[in-house]
């Protein structure tokens, strides 16, 4: 006799407006002309975002572990993440709103006079906002997914839409392609290895909830064999989604052929979701194996730490340095999920908000540092450009300080409370290493203020294109945050202190 | 016959599928050793479906077969485009991102 399930609609209608959203604004697409179309997909998108959020704190303080049935747990450490992911999704679409940067279409083939034609009529496709808001409701799912078949279905609801995000730039299409195509392979890659490792832990456990796999690690008697070789697929999944060295490859290739304002978007709100379910994994299903598998990750997040810092140096192009800068942000994140206890969680929330915003408002500027042919992302030409617009060189020195963790910054206060979470529990050697690897670091943020503000115009090609009002928006926001969450960090400190708890 | 072999046998396949990503060069031949690793999952997921006597496996490889078949869609599309700009599938010609 089969029961039907019951749904927790309540908890659910944050991820469930934001699908409907995305299905609207394909919709939108097909039917509304092409005048009204861009602006029309902007308001909806971002409305079914305000909505989305406002449902969401609505249900703040209450949880469930049945939202849909066992497949489904919605407590405070989802809530929250599911907040910083809509927040970082708003700036994010405020960034993209800026038609500017995508092909006008993306099928007509590079340098054609499809897309010269397209181009000169104003021809241009909108579909980025529907794959954005299906990658945000990928990602609301990805970190409250409490059994392996969701979790294997939000990770690619997350993940595909990104894919071809990736290949839609305006300008140097045959790169953005390429990215797409790398990102793609390696994306698919990495998930067949989790999908893999989900069978096996299944087949140890015989059950596919993480509760299931808890108990028969308690238990015992299963196959070690396949606990283990799950532990490992399952982790080469997650670590290759957050980046994380030996599986960071993608990541700078990536970051540098998407257009910038999806690479802010995918950079921030991926790196939540991802972590937000590699804790999960790690602390309600595989805590009771913790000796197995933390010595590996530990290692990880020092290797992690080290090379996202030092590859960063001898790179020259602002949107590769961004990316390894990530990778080093990577490990920081995987020091909080190795502390496996619950000032971990919480530092891992506070970090993920203040280093997504910080990341959105860095790609942001990136957007507007330009010549006659677009975007201008290497570095040595960005000399002196503090003289030029001394706002735009300031704030993005803002945000390389609190990537640097500068005190009065919102990494500062992030990068504290990670350390001292990896204290408490006992890592001491990962604190070390942690606070080295921010050190190397700091070198080359430095750097690159150095360059903006104490070094002479090398041409004057290079400018500072005057910015749409969203993308000024966006900026300014980032910009706030970063600062306050620097200056008064117990505004949203308490707030990540009490969501972070997991229902089992 | 023993159903453990089933596992052995889909090992194998997810074995075959993740060195032949690293060896062929290929993009569309690459894809097609992703899907057999899939194909190998949910060999996997039936067998120990069968073996633990619940049906949540079977489900699982449901939905794998599923979100395959979205990953084709999106794949296809990227790989096409690629081929199109480039005529060529080749990964190693695709490195304009080489440092």
């Amino acid at each position: 006799m089969l029961t039907s399930p019951k749904l927790d609609y309540a908890l659910l209608a944050p991820i469930l407006i934001i699908l409907a959203t995305a299905i609207l604004g394909v919709l939108v697409e097909a039917f509304i002309k092409q005048a009204l179309r861009a602006r029309l997909q902007l308001t909806i998108s971002l409305a079914g975002i305000v909505i989305a959020f406002e449902q969401l704190y609505r249900v703040r303080n209450q949880g469930s572990s049945m939202a849909a049935i066992t497949s489904v747990s919605i407590d405070g450490a989802g809530i929250f993440l599911q907040g910083t992911i809509l927040v970082l999704a708003f700036v994010g679409i405020l960034l993209i709103a800026d038609q500017d940067h995508f092909a006008p279409q993306a099928s007509a083939l590079p340098g054609s006079i499809e897309e010269a034609a397209a181009l000169e009529s104003g021809r241009a496709q909108t579909e980025v906002f529907p794959l954005t808001l299906f990658a945000v409701s990928g990602m609301m799912l990805f970190p409250v997914a409490t059994d392996f078949i969701t979790l294997f279905v939000a990770l690619e609801v997350l993940s595909l839409p990104l894919y071809l995000m990736a290949g839609l730039s305006r300008r140097r299409r045959l790169l953005s392609q390429e990215a797409a195509l790398k990102y793609f392979l390696l994306g698919a890659y990495s998930s067949a290895f989790f999908l893999f490792g989900a069978a096996l832990l299944y087949g140890y456990s015989g059950s596919l909830s993480l509760n299931g796999l808890t108990d028969a690690i308690h238990g015992g008697g299963g196959n070690d064999v396949f606990l283990l070789l799950g532990i490992a697929f399952v982790s080469v999944g997650l670590l290759f989604k957050v980046g994380a060295v030996p599986f960071h490859s993608w990541t700078p290739d990536v970051y540098q052929g998407a257009p910038t304002p999806i690479t802010g978007f995918m950079a921030a709100a991926t790196k939540a979701a991802a972590f937000g379910a590699t804790m999960r994994i790690f602390y309600v299903g595989l805590d009771a194996a913790q000796w197995s598998w933390k010595p590996i990750i530990s290692v990880i997040a020092v290797v992690t730490m080290l090379f996202g810092a030092i590859a960063a140096i001898s790179q020259r192009d602002i949107k590769r340095i961004l990316a390894f800068s990530s990778i080093a942000h990577a490990g920081f994140l995987l020091t909080a999920v190795v502390s496996l206890n619950q000032s971990g969680l919480a530092a891992l929330l506070f970090y993920s908000v203040a280093y997504g915003l910080a990341t959105l408002g860095a790609f942001g500027v990136v957007t507007l540092i330009r010549d006659s042919a677009g975007e201008v992302s290497d570095i040595n030409r960005w000399l002196g450009l503090g003289k030029k617009s001394p706002l735009i060189a300031a704030t993005m020195s803002l945000f390389l300080l609190s990537f640097a963790g500068i005190p009065l910054t919102s990494g500062f206060v992030g990068k504290f409370a990670i350390f001292s979470a990896a204290y408490e529990s006992g890592n001491i050697y990962l604190v070390v290493v942690g606070v080295l690897a921010s050190a190397i670091a700091v070198f080359f943020y430095l750097r690159i203020i150095l360059m903006l503000f104490f070094a002479d115009a090398s041409n004057d090609s290079v400018s500072v294109v005057i910015p749409p009002l969203l993308t000024r928006v966006a900026i300014f926001l980032s910009a706030i945050v970063t600062i306050l969450l620097g200056l008064a960090p117990s505004i949203l400190f308490d707030v990540a202190q009490n969501f972070a708890y997991f229902i089992r | 016959m023993d159903v453990s072999n089933y596992v052995y046998l889909s090992a194998l396949l997810f074995t075959i599928g993740a060195i032949g990503v690293v060896v062929r060069r290929n993009a569309i031949v690459i894809f097609m050793c992703v899907e057999l690793m899939l194909n190998a999952a949910n060999l996997a997921f039936v067998t120990f479906s069968r073996i633990h006597g619940n049906l949540s496996g079977q489900v699982a490889s449901f939905f794998t077969m599923v979100v395959a078949a979205c990953e084709v869609v999106v794949g296809l599309a990227i790989i096409v485009a690629i081929y199109r700009s480039r005529r060529s599938a080749s990964v190693d010609d695709a490195s304009l991102l080489k440092r």
